[in-house]
């Protein structure tokens, strides 16, 4: 393998993590988020630091997932205030404000990021396979949520609050646990990512991350794991892929979010489900 | 002096968010969507008005183009993206609405060049006048006068007019003003034909107030007028009015006191969400549950 090879597997594993964590929130709760990069952020810088302080991997990791989990608890008390579009542009706020208060303090290094982060000991194909090892989890995490009681409860607080609560749901504590565990899960590859690159900017979790990250998750099918992971790879692959049209990526990139989206409007999930249906009945 | 100043150059942007965000806003009143690539549109119309300034030596018929050409593109965008959307999650066309926004600032900077474009004859930005020793741009008292002139528009349109009062009509009850032979679709693509004119418009004087047209120009813009809607309340053109206005101010202010810890868009949007979090519905929207 390449180094190429295992730098590109390494994001597609950190991609398949945010992508999946946010569809935990967005997806199965239906908490629309567009400030994942900031959780994915706070992981990281909080993980860098730690690592710098003490030099224990795991202690960092742990940094990042509780700092992300504790941002997330903050926004997800938020959520409890505001509803739909409101949570949306609130979310958007909190990636911008995020970005902006890292730029401008020195302790979290400014506009230069923090640089020479101490390795993890692995090498970078070790950093690559403890990526994919996370990722691996976040989907079983995943799975497993989305058959248990909660995931039962998150889909009824997303489909119909009124409803979920004269069934009894509580759905104030099962948002607040959709955004502390998607939330936490960004924050672990926030942390994975520091050990990955050695070096972290601001300018990584800005905006166009969160937004790219919904996008994986709208494409892939809302609500859908295997959806949310397929297109997560794809459209990690992509820019690579379209790298022959070097200076015409971005346009090449939005054009086919378009084409996608006027498509399959309700993601590869509903497009392969489909396709199933149309096989059964001829 | 320079609090005044200050206090000038908050209107002017508040000014120049409003004619911005109140396109999108009905947007959003209509259609319950988050329409990102007005942002394209405010872009579009900038560039509109540079290029046929330079090339026809008028600044003013450079605006006649903006105006002329965004509507058409505003509409375009509404029936080739957002009608076949509307049965899906409101995150279905936003996340469409922001692919388009991504591939025309590409296609700008791949046809404009990323240095962006300079009006060749602008004296407009370089005028200043003295007003009892607040100094005020020339462009920045174009801005508030378009302001004003547009918004005293709108209101006399929409309270005097037949079309006007249908058109509030459909923002807040669809369905009532369908029963009272208001053609919805009819008053669909007029609000994008408005709302894409007047960011237009705005794009045009900020590029003039800058001098320079390049093809991050509707980037921030975008989302603060995000922002600004949700402030308004959402569908509310009095709330978006008072929300531009103000955050026009507070950036202004902000950035002078707060500017050593947070940036100015950061700035933004701490007063965004701190406001949001006091009155969950924004400025002036009544709660709905």
């Amino acid at each position: 393998m390449s180094a190429y090879d295992v730098s590109l597997l390494s994001v597609i594993g950190l991609n398949v993590m945010l992508a999946v964590s946010l569809n935990m929130i967005s997806g199965f709760c239906g908490q629309v988020s567009l400030g994942h990069g900031a959780f994915y952020g706070a992981g990281a810088y909080a993980a860098a630091l730690t690592m710098i302080a003490s030099a224990s991997v795991a202690l960092s990791l742990f940094m990042g997932t509780i700092v992300g989990a504790l941002l997330g608890l903050v926004v997800g008390f938020a959520s409890l205030r505001v509803r739909s579009d409101f949570l949306a542009v609130t979310t958007i706020g909190v990636n911008f404000l995020f970005t902006g208060f890292v730029r401008k303090q020195s302790w979290l290094g400014g506009e230069m990021g923090i640089s020479g982060i101490p390795g993890s000991g692995f090498s970078s194909a070790g950093n690559m396979v403890m990526i994919l090892i996370f990722a691996a989890l976040t989907i079983a995490v995943s799975f497993y949520i989305s058959r248990s009681w909660m995931g039962f409860a998150f889909r009824a607080v997303s489909q119909d609050e009124d409803a979920a609560a004269t069934l009894g749901i509580n759905s104030g504590a099962y948002k607040l646990a959709a955004f502390g565990i998607g939330t936490a899960l960004a924050g672990l590859a926030g942390g994975l990512y520091a050990f990955f690159t050695q070096f972290i900017t601001a300018d990584t979790f800005d905006f166009i991350l969160s937004v790219m990250l919904m996008a994986m998750v709208v494409i892939g099918g809302i609500g859908s794991t295997a959806g949310v992971v397929v297109a997560a790879v794809a459209l990690t692959l992509l820019p690579e892929a379209i790298r022959f049209v070097n200076d015409y990526r971005l346009l090449v990139f939005g054009g086919l979010l378009v084409l996608v989206i006027r498509i399959a409007p309700g993601g590869l999930a509903d497009l392969a489900r489909r396709l199933l249906m149309r096989e059964a009945k001829a | 002096m320079y609090y005044i100043d200050l206090g000038v150059t908050g209107l002017s942007f508040g000014c120049m968010y409003a004619m911005m965000a109140v396109g999108l806003t009905l947007v959003y009143g209509l259609l319950r969507i988050l329409h990102v690539a007005h942002a394209a549109v405010f872009a579009l119309g900038a560039y509109a008005t540079v290029l046929v300034a330079n090339a026809s030596g008028s600044v003013g018929l450079g605006f006649l183009a903006a105006v002329a050409v965004t509507p058409l593109f505003g509409m375009a965008v509404y029936r080739l993206l957002y009608e076949p959307l509307l049965n899906y999650r409101a995150d279905v066309p936003m996340i469409a609405s922001v692919g388009l926004l991504v591939l025309m600032q590409d296609a700008f900077r791949i046809a404009f060049g990323e240095q962006g474009v300079t009006f060749r004859n602008n004296r407009f930005a370089f005028t200043t006048f003295d007003l009892a020793g607040v100094r005020v741009n020339a462009v920045q008292i174009a801005i508030m006068a378009c302001a004003v002139v547009v918004f005293i528009g709108l209101h006399l349109f929409t309270t005097r007019t037949r079309v006007g009062i249908g058109w509030r009509a459909t923002v807040s009850r669809p369905k009532i003003a369908t029963s009272f032979g208001v053609d919805v679709v009819k008053v669909r693509y007029m609000n994008f034909a408005i709302g894409s004119a007047l960011a237009a418009l705005a794009g045009g004087l900020v590029g003039l107030l800058d001098n320079l047209v390049d093809p991050m120009i509707g980037y921030v813009v975008s989302y603060k007028a995000l922002a600004i809607i949700v402030l308004g309340g959402l569908g509310s053109v009095r709330g978006t009015l008072i929300a531009s206005l103000a955050l026009g101010m507070v950036e202004s202010y902000g950035t002078i006191f707060m500017g050593q810890w947070l940036n100015r868009d950061a700035i933004a949007f701490l007063a965004l969400i701190a406001l949001l979090m006091i009155r969950p519905q924004g400025f002036t929207g009544t709660r709905t549950v």
